[in-house]
């Protein structure tokens, strides 16, 4: 890192300056809480009793077996309490927005987990929580919505833009800029200004460094190989960030391909984009020549995203981590493999770290290991499936 | 000398205060805007601002977020911008900034942006994705074209009001209060103190937008401050007349000027 907030060249504060202030004072807050010991404490106690962890690290024999290469664990974060991984970052942030006397919490969410994450979390502390979500994801994830206001929060559906998780993210910086004294802006992924990249990071590299301990208790040895789905990319830099030392293990990145890179309907930032400044960071982003970032598609919603989170773009430019497209009809096959040959219904998002699993297991040896981090589970995209397979579940 | 000084040094040796309005460039089309800039000018805008559309703009309200969608639609692009700007400065030397998102600059090459700015008679920029922290990105640039990087200050950089307020050129930005841009019935703000804060330390004049849009706001406003931007409000009344534009901005216009330049 070159300077604070930033991996290399990308990172930074490119926000306006309305909330200037308010981003300064979360820096200073996460600087504080993240090395107090009374934080830390509270924090473990709430991923333990509340979250459920640590995570299960499962070994998937069958498929080990099916795919005759290296030997596949699973890591289990669909098993957490709200079925993904966005618990942990969720946990992490309302503690902080309750130690810095912050009474309302708004978010962005994409398929809904972190926005069901953040619902959760509201109502286990007892605070206000407003979640901006694009209207045609809305619509794609209903069972979600409804989640969330069983929940107590309320969700403000965003219409401007392509209705998606980055318009949701416009949004709610408006909020923010509009209500900045009170409110606490709980972002999902690790993209936006400094601090969130690395505090979301932080709260969620437990994953990691619960399948490096975990794969060494069972095997004696380093993982030669994790993958995770990148969209924002919070799962990911949480299961990559305790092995980037360890160059011994490959880190690989699944990021959508929608339809293919070479058609106009994909999220496949590391493929197809360029380095720009957005949503208070410079990363990659899809962008046109004139700076107009496209308009993105993948049949996971939770993917959809024009942008990468910039800790990930340095991992990119630095070749420490390798980032491979699935396209949906991929990650519709591995949703449904997975299904078969384990008994597990992952999240369409996860489906495309278990496709690119299925690609990479095969090249690799027997005394290989390769982890899968299995970022959610897909009961949210049974219908979503189904309607790609041509079959109507609606009455 | 940048025009913006100029303007400025003009208005005080009057006892005016600034009016400085904005428009989307582009909605709908180059030449109403090109009209727009004409009519405002001979109505009484002294500084104008051209915003330049992007895609997600986030520090906006509604009203500048449909125009710039207008706007793109429309086939608007900077390189049309800079052109429109080019045929302008045969007609006018009304003092012209762009008001666009980090994002455009970036991407389009910062060393051939602040060339063609020159080029083309822009005497500042306004970046409202580019705090004071982040201004390296373009603020050596920008000076050796001799284009203004206007800083903005809200009533929420407390403590930051003092560095920014120094560092400012042209004019200091003072954003009337939280929120993005559009029209406000009223202001939360305790004025007072915040302008107090500006006066001690600005090095430029210094002008006040964000929710501006009657004679009655701008009457009120002006005795804290050099002048008053005015932005939704006119872009509203450009996306009720497109092409009539020019005369129904004009008329109003002519109100703001008059309770600017009223005791």
């Amino acid at each position: 890192m070159s300077k604070i907030g930033r991996f290399g060249e990308f990172g930074g504060q490119y926000v306006p300056e309305t909330v200037m202030n308010a981003v300064h004072e979360l820096e200073k807050a996460y600087a504080h809480y993240k090395n107090d010991p009374e934080f830390r404490a509270e924090l473990s106690a709430l991923f333990a009793e509340y979250a459920g962890r640590p995570s299960r690290l499962y070994f998937a024999e069958r498929m080990t077996h099916d795919l005759g290469g290296a030997k596949i664990y699973i890591k289990r974060e669909d098993l957490n309490h709200t079925g993904s991984h966005k618990i942990n970052n969720a946990l992490g942030q309302a503690l902080l927005a309750k130690k810095m006397g912050k009474k309302r919490i708004i978010a962005e969410t994409g398929a809904g987990q972190h926005g069901v994450a953040t619902a959760t979390v509201a109502a286990l502390f007892g605070m206000e929580c407003e979640v901006y979500m694009g209207a045609e994801d809305m619509e794609r994830q209903s069972l979600n919505v409804y989640r969330m206001n069983l929940l107590g929060a309320k969700v403000t559906a965003v219409h401007s833009g392509t209705s998606t998780l980055k318009d949701a993210i416009n949004e709610a910086f408006r909020d923010w800029a509009t209500n900045i004294e009170d409110t606490f802006y709980l972002i999902g992924s690790a993209v936006g200004p400094h601090p969130y990249p690395t505090m979301v990071r932080d709260f969620h590299k437990i994953i990691g460094e619960e399948t490096k301990a975990q794969v060494m208790e069972l095997d004696g040895k380093l993982p030669d190989c994790v993958v995770a789905c990148v969209g924002g990319g919070s799962n990911a830099i949480g299961m990559f960030y305790d092995f980037i030392p360890d160059t011994s293990v490959r880190l690989v990145g699944a990021e959508a391909a929608g339809r293919g890179v070479d058609t106009h309907e994909h999220a496949a930032t590391m493929a197809k984009g360029s380095t720009g400044i957005f949503h208070g960071m410079k990363s990659l982003f899809l962008q046109n020549e004139e700076g107009q970032i496209d308009p993105v598609y993948s049949i996971s919603a939770g993917l959809d995203y024009p942008g990468i989170g910039p800790e990930h773009a340095y991992l990119h430019a630095s070749n420490r981590a390798d980032y491979v497209d699935i396209t949906d009809e991929e990650a519709v096959q591995a949703f449904e493999y997975l299904s078969r040959v384990e008994g597990i219904i992952p999240a369409i998002e996860s489906a495309h770290a278990v496709a690119a699993a299925r690609k990479i297991a095969p090249t690799m040896q027997p005394d290989q290991v390769l982890v899968i981090c299995l970022s959610g589970r897909g009961d949210k995209d049974v219908y979503q499936v189904a309607r790609y397979r041509g079959i109507d579940l609606s009455e | 000398m940048n025009r913006i000084d100029k303007k400025f040094a003009e208005l005080k040796a009057e006892k005016k205060k600034a009016l400085i309005t904005f428009i989307t460039a582009g909605d709908p089309d180059f030449d109403t805007t090109e009209n727009i800039v004409l009519e405002m000018e001979r109505q009484g805008a002294d500084i104008i601002e051209l915003g330049v559309p992007f895609s997600d703009p986030v520090a906006e309200g509604p009203v500048i977020q449909e125009a710039s969608l207008r706007a793109l639609q429309g086939g608007t692009t900077l390189v049309g911008i800079f052109e429109m700007v080019k045929s302008l400065r045969q007609k006018t030397q009304v003092p012209l900034l762009l008001m666009m998102y980090i994002n455009t600059i970036f991407r389009f090459g910062k060393e051939r942006f602040f060339s063609l700015c020159q080029e083309h008679g822009i005497d500042g920029v306004i970046v409202p994705d580019l705090p004071y922290e982040e201004q390296d990105e373009i603020c050596d640039i920008a000076k050796a074209h001799g284009v203004y990087n206007i800083h903005l200050v809200a009533p929420t950089s407390h403590q930051r009001i003092e560095a920014i307020a120094k560092d400012s050129e042209g004019f200091l930005y003072c954003v009337s209060s939280t929120g993005v841009t559009g029209v406000r019935q009223q202001f939360s703000t305790d004025f007072g103190p915040f302008f107090d804060t500006i006066r001690q330390y600005s090095s430029t004049p210094y002008a006040v937008g964000f929710g501006i849009a009657t004679p009655e706001q701008a009457k009120e406003m002006k005795q804290y401050c050099d002048g008053v931007i005015v932005g939704s409000a006119i872009v509203s009344i450009v996306a009720e007349n497109k092409q009539q534009a020019p005369q129904a901005v004009g008329a109003f216009i002519k109100t703001m000027r008059e309770a600017l330049d009223q005791d």
